[in-house]
């Protein structure tokens, strides 16, 4: 309908301002470790100390470079975020497909099994399971992830496959003989393509924060650094009560704030999608 | 009779829920990769009076000299007796007993922050709705807000108000001096270690009740029948009444799926101030390795939220009435 949507996109406020932090963030995962002369794990002979011109973030208990931890802990954050939500977002996007286009009993047992994983806490859940595994590495942690978060992507899917299956164009189409396969990728797909994007940028944010919790329990990657990990590390040590702000508030600021840029995104999206919402 | 049947279905339906919850917590064990079984089962053999243990109806469910049926079918025997296994932390003590000491704590935590965010925040929410500029000046903190980890929330709250501002005690329910009691220094001292671990779990919570509140009073105003009320001439503060009594319903149904989120955010809350409950005991069974531990909760959590999302049904079938009637068949 739009020739271009991205400028359309673009031209909200909250968009433009969510990507604009979503850039920098990366651009700190992607240039962060080129700045610092510390490996994230290097000795640095401070101990403890606050942040200086040498230490940007300081240094913690164990004379590691904070600064250096975060960006190498962002990347593994966003890796986790990426990967985990691309597995959610595909579960959910197939089963809300299947689940709107068959009806029937298939919908109706798909909806049992989808609502079924939406109540059943999925931290808790991610627990057990990742305290099973001994050797955690990204890949493992994003997996586990994506395949407990995909639920509530699977319902609003479905729902939204429910309104486009009784439209014209898809009638059409069934008249024209196309099979049903067919008609899902070709007609019905393409029309929830911005609803895709929006889905998948809720579950990215949706997978960091699900790993940064996992991290925090100590259940995170065995063989690399995370946000979650060094906020485990920061209060296992007393890092606040030691007064090493440095150590423990940063980190977690920083998924705050690419949270929020996520959400603007979202939102903003929502907002050029349904006018409804524009003031 | 109507309310009857929406009751029961819900019932069914999370009774389902429950055992599909249990079976996963009996399957991922075995499903894994290497042999975890063994390791769980190995982690006894070195403690005293293992023998005993080894007969609990819980340690039988796992006994893989059996086939698969029967350690399913011991598994569901020892679940609804109760038992639970036996705990390796606080061996040689019962799972099912250190858990129930546990939950008070996250009762008193989660079940008023939960409450008291989502009053707050709906109020707020309904605020920024009317004023366009106060909606341009909360709109970025609720967002904040929701967007931080419930954990970093409590550090910063840590952080500020008992090390810069050492106002509050740093951790645990109450000072290690006292006893549990109704006297009054003992509950003002209790409100003291409870106050931060709220605090963190309201603030987060706080922003998305304030957004989903604005945005469905939003939508409500700009619908056909706040035009028509609008072109009538009636007066904006019925208008607004009306869009938010029609909004407070999304949001009653938003409850049920926030306690899932809440539990969860108590539970890392709570290793952040030391607070005794499931989030704290579940930190020491992963540290400690004890699996009997960790899954129990696993089930007292599923357990809670189940109990809580039937209540959000009551409170909703009660609330809007179209729900009974629709199960009367009437429609």
């Amino acid at each position: 309908m739009n020739r271009m949507p991205a400028k359309l996109a673009l031209a909200n406020p909250k968009v433009r301002i969510g990507i604009m932090v979503l850039v920098i963030i990366v651009a700190i995962a992607a240039v962060g470790p080129y700045t610092t002369g510390y490996g994230p794990l290097d000795y640095t002979g401070d101990i403890g100390a606050p942040p200086s011109r040498e230490h940007p973030l300081g240094t913690n208990t164990f004379g590691y470079d904070v600064y250096a931890q975060v960006v190498y802990g962002l990347r593994g954050s966003l890796a986790i975020g990426l990967l985990g939500g691309v597995i959610a977002t595909l579960i959910g996007v197939a089963v809300g497909l299947a689940s709107g286009y068959l009806g029937g009993l298939a919908d109706e047992m798909l909806m049992m099994i989808t609502n079924i994983f939406l109540v059943i806490p999925t931290l808790a859940l991610l627990i057990i399971i990742a305290a099973y595994i001994e050797q955690r590495g990204i890949g493992v942690e994003s997996l586990i992830i994506g395949l407990t978060a995909w639920p509530w992507t699977a319902r609003a899917v479905r729902a939204n496959t429910l309104s486009l299956r009784s439209r014209e164009f898809v009638y059409v189409a069934k008249l024209s003989g196309l099979g049903g396969a067919r008609i899902l990728v070709s007609e019905i797909m393409p029309n929830m393509l911005s609803y895709i994007i929006m889905v998948f940028i809720l579950q990215f944010g949706g997978a960091i924060l699900y790993a940064v919790g996992l991290d925090f329990l100590g259940l995170g990657p065995t063989d690399s650094i995370s946000l979650g990990v060094i906020l485990q590390q920061a209060v296992l040590w007393n890092a606040i009560q030691l007064g090493m702000w440095w150590w423990a508030i940063p980190p977690g600021l920083l998924i705050a704030v690419l949270l929020t840029a996520l959400y603007l995104v979202n939102t903003g999206l929502d907002e050029v999608l349904n006018p409804r919402l524009r003031r | 009779m109507g309310f009857n049947s929406y009751l029961a279905k819900k019932v069914v339906v999370y009774t389902i829920t429950f055992i599909v919850a249990a079976t996963l917590n009996w399957g991922i064990p075995r499903l894994m990769p290497g042999d975890p079984i063994g390791v769980l089962l190995s982690r006894f053999s070195t403690l005293p009076q293992s023998t005993e243990v080894m007969y609990s109806y819980f340690m039988q469910a796992f006994g893989l000299d059996k086939p698969l049926h029967e350690q399913y079918i011991n598994f569901w025997r020892a679940l609804l007796s109760g038992d639970l296994g036996v705990s390796i932390y606080l061996y040689p003590r019962k799972v099912e007993d250190i858990l129930l000491d546990a939950l008070p704590y996250d009762l008193v935590l989660i079940v008023p922050a939960v409450i008291v965010s989502w009053i707050i925040g709906n109020w707020l929410g309904a605020l920024a709705s009317v004023s366009r500029r106060l909606d341009a000046l909360l709109m970025p903190v609720f967002y904040f807000l929701t967007s931080s980890p419930y954990f970093w929330m409590a550090i910063v709250l840590a952080w500020l108000l008992t090390v810069v501002f050492p106002i509050f005690p740093p951790s645990g329910a109450y000072s290690p001096g006292l006893e549990p009691s109704l006297s009054l220094a003992f509950i003002e001292d209790f409100l003291m270690h409870w106050t931060l671990p709220f605090l963190s779990l309201v603030l987060v919570m706080l922003g998305g009740w304030a957004i989903g509140m604005r945005n469905l009073i939003i939508y409500e105003i700009e619908s056909n029948y706040s035009r028509y009320m609008e072109a009538l001439g009636a007066p904006r503060g019925l208008i607004l009444r009306y869009a938010f009594r029609n909004a407070m319903l999304p949001q009653i149904t938003g409850l049920a799926l926030q306690i899932g989120l809440a539990v969860a955010g108590a539970i890392t809350t709570e290793i952040v101030f030391s607070y005794p409950g499931l989030g704290y005991l579940m930190l020491q069974a992963i540290q400690n390795q004890d699996y009997f531990l960790m899954q129990g909760a696993f089930l007292v959590i599923v357990i809670m939220v189940l109990v809580s999302n039937f209540i959000v049904d009551i409170v909703y079938a009660l609330v809007d009435p179209r729900i009974r009637y629709t199960y009367t068949g009437e429609t």
